[in-house]
Parts: C-alpha cells; structure tokens; sequence
C-alpha cells in the first residue's frame, strides 16, 4: 500500500456544492442516444393498444371483439370480462378519512363507463399499427347513463350518481379546524367578532400535466418473472403496487424507468394501462409494448387542480387578519388512483400562507365526477391554496383600501420569529421575506412601473398596466413518515441511498429517487464530491431500477434533494467512518488523531502521512491488511426521514399589460426572488424555477381541460390544450435569499415546485390591477382574451369556457362549441 | 409496399414501406434512428423535427414515400464524423437548455433551421422561430439563451460589448449577476 502525501499538502479541492455544474445527463439527451421506453425493442414484442370509451357514462351491454379476433396480426383482444378475475382495482394510497368512499378502480372498464378514455378492451398484435387498425374493429354497445359534471350539481340531493351502489357522489369530508386541533383560536368567534369579512368564490381549472414523453410500458415475462420498463416516477411505488393489484410477488416484479421524459405528477401514478400490459403479456407470454398518443394521454392520464373554493378572510381596520376560513370542492373525476383524495389534503395547511392567522378552518369535499381521474400535478395542492390566499389577501387589501403589499408585510411572519408555529399546526423552520421582498421589488423595477401604471391610467391608455405579488410559501420534501401516516396516508416518506466505493476509487451511487430531468445524476455527484473528497467525475448515479435501487419512494414533491439527496450525504458519512477505521489500520495511527480532508486521511500534528479514500477502497478488495474484526468493505447505505418538512418562500412579482380593447393579457415583466435554503446547483435551481413559471403561468393564462355537455374533453389535442410556446411566454428575471432549512445537514429545501405554487396568482393579481378601476373584480383563469374582454363588457369573472354544448363521438362541432378556444383566439396571435 | 431509397445522417438505406408510414416512424421503426421522438399527433409539438434536404420538417407530417430519393439528418447525424458535437449541441449542455430532454432533438434541428435563415437572430426572432416546437420543462428562457449563444459561435463574431455578451455567460452567472445570491441568515 503506498502513502501517498500530495493530496494532503494540496488542500482541499474548491467545493463542488454550490457551483453550477453542468449536466452529465446531457450528453446522451442532445445526442439522440437516449432510452426512452418507446425505444426498447425485445425480441419477439408485441404491441398493445386501448379501446377507449367515447362517451362519460354508459354500460356496457356487449363487446364483440370477432372481427378484431380475426384481423391480420392479432394475438389477443382482451375485454373488462376477460380480465375481471385478475385485474384487481388500481391502487388508491391515501384513504383521507375512515369513511372515504372508494367504489374501486378497474384497470379495464367490465360493466359500466365512467368517463371517456375509459379503457375497455385491449388488442395485443404483431406491430403498431396492426394493434390501432384492429381497434377500429372492437364493437362495444353503450347504455347512456347521465355525465355528471358540475361539482355543484353533483353533491345536490337528488343528483345523478357516477357510481352505482354508492349514497352520493361525495367520496369524503375532510375538516381541519385548528380551534378543535388547538393550533389556532376559534374560527366562528373570529368572524363573529371580525371588522370586516371578505368573502370569494374562486376557481382552479382543471390542467393536464402534459409531460412531453407520452407514457410508454414494455413488459417482458421470463418464465414467473416480470421486467416492467415504464416511463414513471416511481418505479419503486409501481413494483409494489402492480404486485399488490394483481397477486404477482412483489420479488417476482422487477420495474425499470428508464429515460424518463418529464412528469409533474403526471407519472406518479399507476396507471391502468401499466397494470393491462403486465396481464396482457402474462397472457401470451411474449413481451409487450404500450405506448399512448397524445391524444389519448390528454384524454386518459389523470388530470390535475380543478378544485372550487370559497374563501372567507377576517380582519380589522386596519388590515390585521383574524381569521381564515375555506371550504373547498375538489374535483376527484371518475375514480380515486393513487394520491387523487390526498392532493386538497396537502394544500389544507398552506392557505394560511405566510401570515399569521390566530383562527383557521379548511373542509374540502371530494366529489365524483364523469371526467378523467384528477391526481398530482405539479405542486399537488399547494398551488391551489396560494392562489386562494394570495388573491384573497389583494381582495381584502382592495376592501379595506390598502397597498397589497402593505396589507402582507402588516400580517407575515417576521424573520425574527422563526421557527414560527402557524395556525395550521406546522412549524415553518426559517425565512425572511422581507429581504426577499425587497430583492423581487429592486428586480422588477418597481417604482418605475407603478408611476407607468400612473401615467396609463390618467392618459385611458387602452393598454393598462398592473402589478401583481404573491409572497408565498409551501410545504416540500414529502416525506416525514410520522406526519403522512397521521394524514393516514399509505406509505412512508423516507428515501434511501447506498454508496459503493470500487477497487480502483471510483464511486457508485445509488439512489431511491427517480429523475426524469431533473439533475440527479449531476447534484449527486457534488454532494458526494465533497462528502468523499473524489473528483465529480468520478462519481456515477444509479437510479431508477428496482433491482439496483431496491428501495426508494421516488420523486415527487420536491423531496428529492431535501429527502434522497440528505439520504447520500448519511451513506457518505458512514463510508468516511468505515474508512477512517480502516486508514487508521493502515496508518498505524489512532481513528481519534486522524483528520479527513480532501479526501485524505492525514494523522493529525504529523504531516506528511496520509492514504486517500480511494486507496482505502483498494485496500478493501483486496483485504490483504486490514483491521482485526472488521468486515472488508468500506460501502454503506442510510436510510433518512425529516422530522419536518422544509418550507421554501419566495416573493413573485408580475407586470402584466391587459389590452382593455382585445382583452389580451401580456406579461410585460416577471421577477421573483426565491428562498430555497442552500443551493447545491443554481443552474438546475435556475432552470426548476423558469420551468415551474412556466407551468404555474400557463395555468393563469393558457391552459384549461374542458369537457362539453355531455362530458367529452374538447381540449384532447396540443390544438386546444394550450401548452405554452416560447412565445407565450416572457424573460424571467429570478433570484435568490438564502435561509437554510433546519430539518437537513444539507440546509436545502427543494425547488421543484415553488415557481408553479407562486406565479399563478401574482400573474391574476397583476391583470386584476390593471383593470380594477375598470370595475373588474375577478376573472376566470385562464385568463383568456376573451374572458377578460368580456369582464371589461359585462362585468362578471368572464364565464365558462364553452362547455354548453356537445362534440359527441369526436363527431363534428356543435354551434355552441364555436366559442372553445383555439390558439389564435387565446393566445392572441403572434407576438 | 413501396420502395424507397434515403439517406439518413449520411447512409443510404433502401427499404420496402407501406404507403401510409409516416417518416418518423420509419426513422425510428425501420432505420432505428430512436434519437427523434414522437411527442404527439396532431404535429403542434415538434419533438420530431429532423431535416428533409436540409430543410427542417416535422417528421410526422411527411410520408416516408415523399422522402425517397431525399436527404434526411436527424439529430444523430448533427454531430462531426469524429465526434465533435454541433455548436447547438454544445450550447444547449452550457447554458442548461435542457432538462428532461425529450423536446430536446426537435428542438435542436428547428434551431439549426432557425439559425440558417436568421444567423442572428433577436430574442424575439428566436421564440417565434421556435414557437412550433414545445418544452414542458424549461420555461425557454435558457433555449433563447443557447440559440443566441450557439449563432455567435457559428458565425464567429466576438462577442464582447454591449447586452452580446450574456452570449458567452452562463445563464446561472447572468442571473445572479441581477440578483446575486445573498446570505440572509447562516
């Protein structure tokens, strides 16, 4: 073994946390030379195809599947009926109260239709398009049974039931009231004793994640095996559950996400077609491949928000808040899938914001509906709470004739208050926002843009200026295990990372946490960089297969870092121990006089002597000299679990131009300064946070889901679901404070999400500014040239967007479909 | 069947079609070409952009049967023989125009496309002359970025003075030059 004594002497190398590195993952990805799913090809594959259903609400009278049967290249056709025996119900994790009800979720509809895209049959064939031309022969007699739509109407007495068998179409009532938790002080005594109430009914549309990989599973049997290949965020999930739905031993299911191209919650589920390509294949025996179009993942993946909220807000005078109090319909579509009842829980203790609420009451109703099951997407419940509290606190600043920001800065928490408990019982564990304020106000040029604002308004410009804020928080890192189980939900939030130290000192990493463009592969490496002292080169990130990976709980709710990334940081100091024991050994030293430093172990006052990390993994393979007792191997795995969650902030303030004549709204600045702790990558912070305004500002401008009359999805296309282009969208200026979170020794607390949670109000409030005087109080989102215009007309929040009348099996439009809105109407042509 | 004859990323390949095959499927089907994707039907993504005798197409509005005898370059034959990756490429990894990567391949060819029609394009010019392609991830801010980043490396101007010079910056460093990262509490 040789000593070496250079590393020592030459310091440590420059920390990599912190520094924007670029992305390892880029090399194949600008190359072409990628894995997607839709890539595998396996000998032998076979393709599968769904036969959706074309309308909300139907029994099934009869398949007759002869013709598909017997078209050229086709192995199987497989009915509800086929499968009933074996399909089980997809998994519903999050039962949100004992009495939920759950009618069950089947992978393939068997007797009744409850939304459309509903699969209804599967085609199993040679190739592609063998498997889509045998659909077209699949003939399925519909018995029309009422479409339920309007949450309102649904939980009316009387209504039309989606599920027979049940009472309503309530599935539950969950209440948070912080008087009876003992958080905060009686919510019916604080608006009883309130100066002034401000009451408002607000509406999250409905989204669709629209990852841009649409979702692809290859399945290959081997004998009692499984290998599931899926384009998914949770592997991990997925490999249990599959197991648990269909009766195949957990050790028999391998899964593998592979490259996995975006997923905002979208492809954190279990889907009813991963289940069906596993039964299908277990039936022939030969692999199988699915692979949707676009056209059916906008109709058939679970869709996101799409929630109803009245909003009471009490305060005095002189704009302190006493008081919160919000009831909530969240639209569950047709079926409860993994987390769907769970997402309004997740936003139920974030209403209260920033601010400091002494009484606070949330109740939500999950209801049933005819339309496509609503899940995570992208900020999972937080988004829809700050939009609640930010437009809410604008309209009580409006009410009581105050400045917004005045009316926010009067109720925050000061930085001085940390850890602050709030109203809704958790403990916010640091921030400052108003040095965040402050950064966002230089940012944006505030002062200049309000005296514009001034000049517009005294000159009637047609084209009005207003600024919008929204100071926001969110919960992140899903994961405190004791915290989801008392929520009652279904699993834990731990993750898991083991690190393997190889003969010639190169790293492997492997880690619970399954990207699909975030960064992991790259931060991970920093994080390990400096924890081991060995090059970032030299580091190699496993992920995202069941049988390197074995445990994990994924990635989603900004938990990656704060949860998996801290998971590697306690596998790599337990590597440093291990090794400290072992260099000792070599060193003839005592463990106690020995520093770690670079990557080097060096004997303390004795310069001179040191063996690197890497050395000591070589001394371990070959186990030639090592320490009496001690097992030969310096690996180690941890598995960690927050006691809290983290709790980034940040100020988002947009200018937003509103063409009083069209009704166009145009973005004219956005500035946003975020607090997400530590940074171990600002590059992919960066590009987290221009991504999640992306998305957050696509919801107050672009994007809706929209069902006609007779529940058909209008918005089925990238024609009519308006995922934002490049000129859509403005400059983001972006910055950052710095408060490092308190429940992780990495300081960090997750980006994920905290553009999309903050944007989509400080972009409303802004064009709510803009034409306030105008006598407009409130619009609906998306804010659509044609809402807005007719806001200006006739007052009002601008109405629904067309869904009157009927395009029933995909025939052609209606004449009250005209007013559906395409991308020149609503993106108001070039820019 | 028809028979066609194309050459992809400089390889000739005769192949046997059915006449309703759209190219990217025989890109990826038959010529294995798997680095341009299909991100979905109704051609408004552009995740399946390639060049069809240089000119960039979406690979789903073209039959096979009309690129016979054509000249096709996906984004597995952008790079030099030797490896070296195009300036896009190269400019798309620097200043993080990328995140999932999906949109990237597409993306990539339309600004190749873009770039030979506007060698410099404003930022205007660039998100209109992307606009057919779309990117659930980026928010395109740091795809402007690198378009305008890889036009000053292709025409080969120095770009020194004046707003020019966020070219050459790291989008992290132009950020937080505008708002530099401050310690508020340790």
């Amino acid at each position: 073994m040789t000593v070496t004594e250079d590393r020592a002497a030459t310091g440590a190398p420059e920390k990599e946390v912190g520094k924007p590195r670029r992305r390892k993952e880029d090399a194949r990805l600008i190359t072409g030379r990628t894995l997607w799913t839709d890539n595998l090809v396996l000998p032998g594959l076979l393709h599968m195809s769904v036969v959706r259903s074309p309308v909300a609400h139907a029994r099934i009278t009869g398949i007759d599947v002869s013709a598909a049967q017997q078209a050229p290249g086709v192995l199987a056709v497989l009915t509800g009926r086929d499968l009933a025996d074996e399909q089980g119900s997809l998994p519903c994790a999050w039962p949100v109260t004992p009495d939920m009800v759950n009618p069950g979720a089947p992978a393939v509809a068997v007797d009744q239709v409850n939304h459309v895209g509903e699969a209804v049959a599967v085609v199993v064939a040679r190739s592609r398009a063998a498997a889509a031309d045998a659909l077209e022969l699949v003939d399925v007699d519909y018995e029309p049974l009422p479409p339920v739509l309007d949450m309102e109407a649904a939980l009316a007495e009387g209504a039309d039931l989606v599920h027979p068998g049940t009472a309503s179409n309530r599935s539950y009532h969950w209440v948070f009231d912080g008087g009876e938790a003992g958080t905060a002080a009686d919510t019916e005594q604080a608006f009883a004793d309130a100066e002034v109430v401000v009451s408002r009914r607000f509406v999250q549309q409905r989204l669709i994640p629209a990852f841009m990989e649409p979702r692809s599973v290859v399945v290959q049997p081997q004998g009692d095996n499984y290998t599931v290949w899926s384009a998914t965020q949770v592997p991990h999930i997925l490999r249990l559950m599959l197991s648990m739905v269909t009766g195949i031993p957990e050790h028999k299911v391998k899964v593998i996400a592979p490259d996995v191209g975006g997923g905002f919650g979208g492809k954190l589920q279990v889907t009813p077609e991963e289940v069906l390509t596993l039964l299908a294949a277990r039936r022939v025996g030969r692999p199988v491949k699915w692979t949707e179009t676009r056209s059916e993942s906008l109709m058939s993946a679970h869709h996101g928000r799409d929630q109803i909220q009245y909003i009471d807000i009490a305060a005095d005078r002189e704009g302190n808040v006493k008081g919160l109090r919000c009831r909530i319909l969240a639209d569950m579509g047709a079926y409860l899938r993994l987390i769907t009842p769970g997402v309004p829980v997740l936003g139920a203790f974030m209403f209260i914001g920033i601010y400091k609420f002494p009484a606070y009451r949330f109740e939500c109703d999950g209801v049933f509906t005819t339309k496509t099951p609503t899940d995570a997407y992208r900020g999972a419940g937080r988004p829809e709470a700050t939009f609640a509290i930010e437009r809410i606190m604008d309209e009580l600043a409006v009410e009581l004739g105050m400045d917004p920001l005045e009316v926010r800065r009067k109720n925050w928490i000061r930085a001085e208050e940390f850890p602050f408990t709030t109203a809704a019982g958790l403990e916010y564990d640091s921030g400052d926002y108003e040095a965040a304020t402050q950064k966002a106000l230089e940012l944006i040029g505030y002062d200049e843009l309000r005296a514009e604002q001034r000049r517009r308004r005294e000159s009637g410009d047609p084209v009005q200026l207003g600024i919008g804020f929204s100071t926001f928080t969110e919960m992140c890192g899903i994961a405190p295990s004791r915290v989801l189980g008392s929520l009652s939900y279904g699993a834990g939030g731990w993750e898991q990372a083991s690190i393997r130290m190889l003969p010639t000192g190169k790293v492997e990493v492997v880690t619970g946490t399954s990207p699909h463009g975030q960064g992991h592969e790259t931060a991970w490496s920093q994080i390990v960089a400096d924890q081991l002292g060995v090059p970032f080169e030299d580091v190699e990130v496993l992920h995202g297969d069941t049988a390197v990976s074995a445990r994990g709980l994924d990635t989603y709710g900004s938990r990656s870092l704060v949860v998996g990334g801290v998971a590697v940081v306690k596998a790599a100091e337990k590597v440093v121990a291990k090794a400290r024991r072992v260099a000792a050994h070599l060193l003839e030293a005592s463990e106690d006089d020995l520093d770690f430093a670079g990557g080097s172990f060096s004997v303390r006052g004795t310069p001179g002597t040191s063996v690197s990390i890497q050395e000591v993994s070589l001394a371990c393979f070959t186990s030639h000299n090592f320490p009496e007792g001690m097992e030969p191997s310096i690996d180690a795995e941890a598995t960690f679990d927050p006691e809290n969650f983290s709790f980034p902030h940040g100020t988002h303030i947009c200018a937003a131009e509103v063409d009083t004549e069209t009704g166009r709204v145009t973005i004219r600045k956005y500035a946003c300064v975020d607090d997400i702790g530590e940074i171990v990558n600002p590059l992919i912070v960066e590009g987290q946070v221009h991504g999640g305004l992306a998305q957050g500002i696509a919801q107050a401008l672009y994007e809706e889901a929209v069902y006609d009359a007779d529940g058909n999805l209008t918005t089925g296309t990238f024609v009519d679901y308006l995922v934002p282009s490049a000129a859509d969208l403005p400059h983001f200026d972006t910055g950052n404070t710095v408060s490092p979170a308190l429940a992780n020794p990495l300081g960090a607390k997750g980006v994920g999400e905290a553009g999309t949670i903050a944007s989509t109000p400080a972009v409303v409030n802004a064009a709510l500014d803009a034409v306030r005087h105008l006598g407009v109080t409130d619009i609906r989102m998306p804010l659509t040239p044609e809402r807005v215009w007719r806001a200006l007309q006739g007052g009002g929040d601008g109405g629904d967007r067309a869904t009157a009348g009927t395009t029933a099996y995909g025939g052609a439009q209606t004449e009250t479909t005209a007013g559906v809105s395409t991308p020149q109407s609503s993106l108001g042509g070039d820019r | 069947m028809t028979q066609i004859s194309v050459r992809v990323d400089g390889v000739t390949y005769a192949d046997d079609v059915e006449p309703r095959t759209l190219l990217v499927n025989y890109l990826r089907e038959q010529v294995g070409k798997v680095g341009t994707v299909v991100g979905c039907d109704t051609s408004n993504c552009g995740a399946c952009t390639v060049l069809l005798d240089g000119v960039a197409v979406k690979s789903c509005t073209v039959l096979a049967v009309q690129a016979d005898e054509a000249e096709v370059t996906t984004i597995e034959g952008v790079a030099a023989p030797d490896g070296t990756l195009h300036p896009l490429q190269r400019a798309f990894h620097e200043l993080h125009g990328l995140q999932c990567g999906f949109c990237t391949p597409g993306m990539i060819m339309a600004s190749i496309d873009l770039l030979r029609d506007h060698p410099d394009p404003s930022e205007t010019e660039i998100r209109e002359g992307i606009e057919g392609n779309l990117c659930r991830c980026t928010g395109y801010q740091n795809i402007v970025r690198a378009v305008q980043h890889a036009a000053g490396e292709m025409s080969g101007r120095a770009r020194s003075d004046g707003p020019a010079s966020d070219r050459s910056a790291s989008p992290a460093d132009v950020d937080t030059a505008a708002a530099p990262h401050a310690v508020v509490r340790a």
